[in-house]
């Protein structure tokens, strides 16, 4: 079922925590709202789902204005960031409830909790407690009680927020193919960029209540529409800068410049931690190494620039030879190979 | 190693004189109960079989078993409004709650003759209906009714508090209505405030005195409850009848007590 939101609002007192936000999403997609904690994304969601009301603005599900809906009317299936299951009904009524206030018939019910617990990897787990389940386990259960009763929309809010690292890989793997299999339009609330690229056909990046941008993983990676959306995604560099004639210096390192800016402004420049070349010059460069630091599988390296005075740093695969030498208070040669520059002081600049 | 845990000579001594204060304030009065009963059995429970001892203890359990169901239904009620929703003087309501716990009782029989009673404000009304309230069982029930209105009412609140009302949204996603999320989410969930205040109101009720001798004044056979006819009783010089009534009631406290120990557990 295709989704519409159009200039969603809504203030909480006297904070705007949603400020006209617009989007579509198509029948089947999974679509990730992402944006940092306190931006106005679970909100969204909740305004979705009839759990809020908006100030003002339009919910369209399938083509037709749900406004004056309540959520028990919409038929959307919500996972809660703390699960919220019914603590007193163990599992399999829990999965049911949903059916059983719909009055389906017994047998069906029975048939459909059989069927979801063992889509879920839940096997013979039907009549424990949810007390007694692991935190992935809880989750998997509130996300069949949302599959249960086939709603044409499935929201989910920070779902993998509550389980930890390892658990937390899994069920998004896990998410990605039951989404492959069933097909339900999906939306999910994160805060975590990894999460959102790793299993969403299209990102939403909201922030202070806006939506800035919206695209697939790879053109926001490659395309960041804002200065904010630059700045979030990945492991980024923000160095001060000056356009000059078509290239923008960051002391005496310039890059052509992707992003015309009359001659002179001063701009802040944004270079991804894998758009970075350093090798060891000794005697010259124009920066110094402070540390040189494994993570896993690469190489963080971080450097003062001179001119500037500001930290900078890059990260490189462990075995790459441009790292030959570079140690740290050495001194290092950099070139940026891509970036990305916003006027100081420009509307959306933040 | 030294145990953090192995009492040294102070925390033992300290242990005994709590042991030995509590055993003197509990169990000596309670004791001397028993011993009096005991000594003039026959005597007692004669007196105790006797009409007046029966009506008075039926009196007070329909009382008790009328608080606690209505209070049980009004105290959901009014945990649900005070927990759930936000209006203007929420916070003053919240408070009056407590006020049958500061108010003294015989305050609260007081202040209700005032509006029941001979010249009470609701005197016109109550006596165009043809009721007797004042010096009736009605005035026993609702003074009881009132002073022990708060207990299940905080004790649900503070459950309703707990589990905040995520479920009821997971509920009403799942399309259901108000009423059955009610039924089926809200209510299982306080059960166990629900019976703790129960337990709680049950206590108060089966005790109260103050407010139900002014109200009701311990007329035998009407509004004589288990606790004003102790106070007859003493008054008339008839001590193990009582002593009697006081042990019942007692053993009805410990009941209670056991009931909200488990809850606790």
């Amino acid at each position: 079922m295709g989704i519409r939101v159009e200039n969603l609002v809504k203030s909480f007192g006297s904070v705007r925590v949603v400020d006209h936000v617009s989007f579509e999403v198509r029948p089947g997609e999974l679509v990730a709202l992402l944006g940092p904690s306190g931006g106005g994304k679970s909100t969204v969601l909740r305004m979705i789902a009839g759990l809020e009301a908006a100030d003002s603005g339009e919910v369209w599900l399938d083509g037709a204005r749900v406004d004056h809906l309540h959520a028990r009317d919409r038929q959307v299936g919500f996972v809660f960031q703390h699960y919220a299951l019914f603590r007193h009904m163990t599992v399999a009524d829990n999965i049911a409830f949903g059916l059983s206030v719909r009055k389906i018939p017994l047998a069906e019910q029975k048939e459909r909790v059989a069927t979801l617990l063992e889509v879920m990897g839940l096997p013979g787990m039907g009549e424990r407690m949810p007390s007694q389940l692991s935190g992935g386990q809880r989750q998997r259960v509130a996300l069949a009680r949302a599959l249960a009763p086939r709603p044409k929309l499935l929201l989910l809010d920070e779902p993998f927020g509550a389980v930890d690292a390892k658990v937390r890989e899994e069920l998004r793997r896990w998410l990605r193919k039951l989404h492959d299999e069933v097909h339900t339009t999906s939306i999910f609330v994160t805060h975590d960029q990894e999460e959102a690229f790793a299993i969403a056909d299209r990102v939403m990046i909201i922030s202070q209540g806006k939506l800035e941008q919206a695209g697939s993983p790879v053109e926001i990676l490659d395309n960041p529409a804002t200065e904010f959306v630059a700045r979030f995604v990945g492991d980024v560099n923000v160095l001060p800068g000056v356009s000059r004639q078509g290239h923008v210096h960051v002391g005496r390192v310039s890059v052509p410049a992707e992003d015309p800016h009359p001659d002179g402004t001063a701009v802040n420049v944004v270079v991804r931690a894998y758009d970075l070349k350093f090798w060891r010059e000794d005697g010259a460069g124009v920066a110094t190494v402070r540390r040189v630091m494994t993570v896993g599988d690469r190489v963080r390296v971080e450097a003062w620039l001179d001119e500037v005075e500001a930290p900078i740093f890059a990260q490189f695969p462990r075995r790459s030879s441009l790292l030959h030498g570079v140690e740290a208070g050495c001194r290092i040669a950099v070139e940026i190979t891509q970036a990305r520059a916003w006027a100081v002081h420009a509307p959306d600049a933040r | 190693m030294h145990s953090l845990r192995r009492p040294t000579g102070v925390s033992r001594f300290i242990f005994l004189g709590v042991c030995a204060w509590l055993a003197a304030l509990l169990l000596v009065p309670l004791g001397a109960l028993c011993v009096n009963v005991a000594s003039d059995l026959g005597h007692v429970v004669s007196v105790l079989s006797g009409p007046e001892a029966l009506n008075a203890i039926a009196l007070t359990l329909a009382v008790t078993l009328a608080c606690i169901v209505f209070n049980g239904i009004f105290g959901v009620a009014g945990a649900l409004v005070l927990v759930r929703q936000r209006f203007v003087g929420r916070r003053v309501l919240d408070a009056l709650v407590d006020l049958p716990l500061a108010l003294s009782p015989v305050m609260t029989g007081l202040a209700f003759l005032l509006v029941l009673g001979r010249s009470g404000v609701l005197r016109p009304v109550v006596d165009r209906l043809g009721l007797d309230v004042a010096f009736a069982w009605p005035s026993v029930l609702i003074v009881t009714l009132f002073v022990t209105l708060p207990f299940t009412l905080r004790e649900v609140a503070l459950v309703l508090e707990e589990v905040g009302d995520s479920e009821e949204q997971a509920a009403s996603t799942l399309g259901a209505s108000a009423w059955q999320a009610f039924w089926r989410v809200t209510l299982p969930n306080v059960r166990g405030g629900l019976v703790m205040g129960a337990t709680l109101t049950a206590a108060r009720a089966l005790g109260e005195f103050g407010a139900v001798l002014v109200v009701g004044g311990s007329i035998a056979n009407r509004t004589q409850t288990a606790t004003t006819f102790i106070h007859g009783a003493l008054e008339e010089r008839q001590e193990s009848a009582a002593y009697g009534m006081a042990l019942l009631l007692a053993a009805a406290a410990v009941a209670l007590l056991f009931v909200l120990q488990r809850r606790r557990e």
